[in-house]
């Protein structure tokens, strides 16, 4: 499917995931669908992320970048990552 | 007093069940889970002074309520989110519809599938909106896939590939083999927003479809609390304007015979002109109550002849003859 | 339904109805122990698909409250397993007060060791030994974790033995009252043992979790720690409700993996299994 570069992430609401990191891997329970999905970094930090404001992939990969010492800052990537989290509802396309 | 009858007095007057014996609280549960109703029995019974062990068993129905809830509101998100690109209304139905909009029906309701409504033109594109995002078919069966497609209001059901969850797309609310063939464009014309973009129908038209799934459609099975929902809906909104929106749907003698039932079943307060029952009325009422102590139905030829009757609504004889066949073939049984 | 039995089974109360006096003899004969309730939680029904069934060839049918579709009947001299099998349904599929655990639990000074895996693990079988060693049986089936304390409640229901496991809990409990030899079942030979005076006395009382086994039988003995995110993963897979209770489900379970050890053990065979559950309690 095209990807237009307007294209926004938003997060869940915090208020709606409880996080708990147990030990590799972190629990989040999303409270609007009452699903627990078991995650691995990335994850956390992506939704951190996008938590202040939703943003286009760019930005996101920008901020990362600066956030965390991104080693191959790859947009093909965090593309995929996000599609994931769009799937499983922790992230809404709009 | 038959179990079923007694149910309905319960939700009628809750406090007709504090001087129940021990076997009619069993009986009462029992035949509440059966009908799917324990939820709203329960919420009924909150706040009463119950027994402790009936307590603990309301309480518990309401928390396991309040879950079906939470995931039928979401699958309703997770399909707002995948068809909100494609720009076309979409009516949320049933279940789903009293808890988005607060309906008073959805207190302890269970819900199950996902049931929506889009217009006829719009079929291909939101079932192809919905695979790309991960519903799928029921097992394809030829024979159920083509009947569907040809002859019924809805699509074959969808299944969520990760959530596991079914959607029923339907472009009007009866199958297009019925008699009756109500005014599927004018029910999406009439349909109302909601916050989320998602829509409901107008009052009158829930109504309408309430009893068109009531009275033209099913088998009564679960009749109690399609019954219920509609009790609720009048009592809440009254008569007006019901039987002429029915009768633009070619509905109007199943919301007059809708009206009668809930008087009689759940005291509903309703014209005086409904407040008679007929022959019919009695035999609607002994199938819609049948059950036993242990919530298992009773009066086998009388169900039988109300599925062989719901299936002449349907569908035209010589049809209905070949589709009983082939369900009996597939070892299909009418109730469980 | 024209016979009856009235049954409770730690907190849950049953309430079974068949066209039969067979199954409903055997249940009353082997939980003659058993409180019987007034008012029941779920409601199990042994019947006839139809009436000429109940005499000719009679196949069992499992109803109740819950069910599940096409699950196939059994014959009349099983009618004691179908019972037992409608009673773990409505648990499996309807309970909401507790977190349910598909795991057997053994008590000792208020402190619970939980044991689950597959089937064949072997977790009735440690569960039915250990009670002839003076461990208090909590149950070989399901544990109960109630999610307002993070307490684990008992479910001693008979205790079901399969196969080989039938000589081996015989052996250890010379005087145990069995329930009689269920042969050629859809699990092979099963046999019921009823839990001992003590279990069933207890059964009312919870205690707190302080062990988490994964066992495995049929395997050279090794013994391994379980991360709290595998173990988290392997409890949701073997609990049948841990979703329908939401919120509540999430933090008992999240509680119990953060607060109570996990281990994978490997047994070759029973006496290595006792050995390694002691000496890991």
């Amino acid at each position: 499917m095209g990807r237009e570069m307007t294209v926004l992430y938003r997060a869940a609401a915090p208020e709606t995931l409880r996080i708990v990191p147990l030990d590799a891997l972190t629990l989040i329970y999303h409270r609007a669908s009452g699903i627990t999905h078991v995650v691995d970094a990335p994850v956390p930090e992506l939704l951190e992320a996008l938590t202040p404001a939703p943003q286009t992939l760019d930005q996101l990969l920008a901020a990362l970048t600066e956030r965390y010492d991104l080693l191959d800052a790859d947009p093909a990537a965090l593309a995929i990552r996000l599609d994931e989290l769009v799937q499983a509802g922790l992230v809404e396309r709009l | 007093m038959n179990p079923g009858w007694r149910l309905a007095t319960i939700l009628r007057d809750p406090s007709a069940s504090l001087a129940f014996s021990p076997e009619e609280w069993t009986e009462l549960l029992a035949v509440a889970r059966a009908e799917q109703m324990a939820g709203t029995l329960a919420h009924r019974l909150h706040g009463l002074a119950l027994p402790d062990r009936i307590k603990r068993l309301v309480e518990d129905a309401i928390a396991s309520t309040e879950q079906v809830r939470l995931a039928a509101l979401w699958e309703a998100e997770m399909a707002r989110r995948a068809l909100a690109p494609l720009g076309v209304p979409v009516v949320l139905l049933k279940g789903t519809a009293f808890a988005a909009a607060g309906l008073s029906p959805s207190a302890g309701r269970n819900i199950g599938d996902l049931d929506i409504l889009v217009p006829l033109e719009s079929l291909g594109e939101v079932e192809a909106a919905l695979i790309a995002a991960g519903w799928e078919w029921v097992k394809p069966d030829p024979y159920d896939d083509a009947y569907y497609r040809r002859w019924m209001h809805e699509l074959p059901p969808l299944i969520h590939r990760e959530r596991d969850r079914m959607i029923d797309v339907h472009h009007t609310i009866l199958p297009l083999t019925a008699r009756i063939t109500p005014d599927a464009a004018g029910l999406i014309a009439a349909s109302e927003p909601l916050e989320n973009g998602l829509c409901i129908l107008s009052r009158p038209d829930i109504l309408v479809h309430a009893v068109a799934h009531l009275l033209a459609d099913g088998d009564l099975a679960g009749g109690m609390r399609n019954l219920w929902d509609f009790h609720c809906l009048v009592r809440d909104g009254g008569t007006e304007g019901l039987l002429e929106r029915a009768r633009h749907h070619g509905l109007a003698r199943e919301m007059a015979r809708a009206l009668r039932l809930s008087h009689a079943l759940y005291g509903t307060e309703v014209p005086l002109e409904y407040q008679r029952l007929g022959l019919a009325d009695r035999l609607y009422l002994r199938r819609l109550t049948a059950r036993d102590g242990w919530g298992r139905q009773t009066r086998r030829p009388l169900r039988m002849a109300f599925y062989v009757r719901s299936h002449w609504l349907r569908m035209p004889p010589a049809m209905l003859a070949r589709h009983l066949w082939t369900k009996y073939r597939k070892g299909y049984r009418p109730v469980g | 339904m024209r016979h009856i039995a009235h049954l409770r089974i730690g907190p849950a109360a049953f309430r079974i109805g068949s066209h039969w006096r067979a199954p409903i003899a055997a249940l009353e004969d082997l939980y003659r122990d058993y409180p019987k309730p007034e008012i029941p939680d779920f409601n199990v029904h042994l019947f006839a698909a139809r009436p000429w069934r109940r005499y000719l060839r009679p196949a069992v049918h499992i109803g109740g409250d819950f069910t599940i579709p096409d699950a196939a009947p059994l014959p009349l001299a099983q009618g004691l397993l179908a019972a037992e099998m409608g009673m773990n349904l409505q648990m499996a599929l309807a309970q909401r007060r507790y977190l349910l655990l598909h795991a057997s639990a053994v008590e000792r000074d208020g402190k619970a060791v939980l044991m689950t895996g597959i089937s064949g693990a072997g977790k009735s079988t440690l569960a039915a030994l250990l009670m002839a060693r003076g461990w208090r049986l909590m149950g070989d089936e399901f544990v109960l974790i109630d999610p307002r304390t993070g307490a684990a409640h008992a479910f001693p229901r008979l205790i079901s033995l399969k196969n080989q496991a039938i000589a081996v809990a015989q052996a250890a409990h010379p005087q145990g009252r069995f329930g009689p030899l269920l042969a050629g079942t859809p699990k092979g030979d099963i046999r019921h043992l009823v839990p001992d005076a003590r279990a069933i006395a207890a059964m009312a009382e919870p205690a707190s979790p302080s062990l988490i086994l994964f066992p495995r039988f049929g395997f050279d003995t090794a013994e391994r720690p379980v991360l709290p995110s595998e173990a988290f993963v392997r409890l949701t897979q073997a609990s049948t409700n841990y979703v329908h209770l939401a919120e509540p489900g999430f933090d008992a379970l999240t509680r119990l993996v953060q607060s109570v050890p996990a281990r994978a053990i490997d047994y070759p065979d029973t006496e290595v299994g006792i050995a390694l559950v002691e000496a890991l309690a």
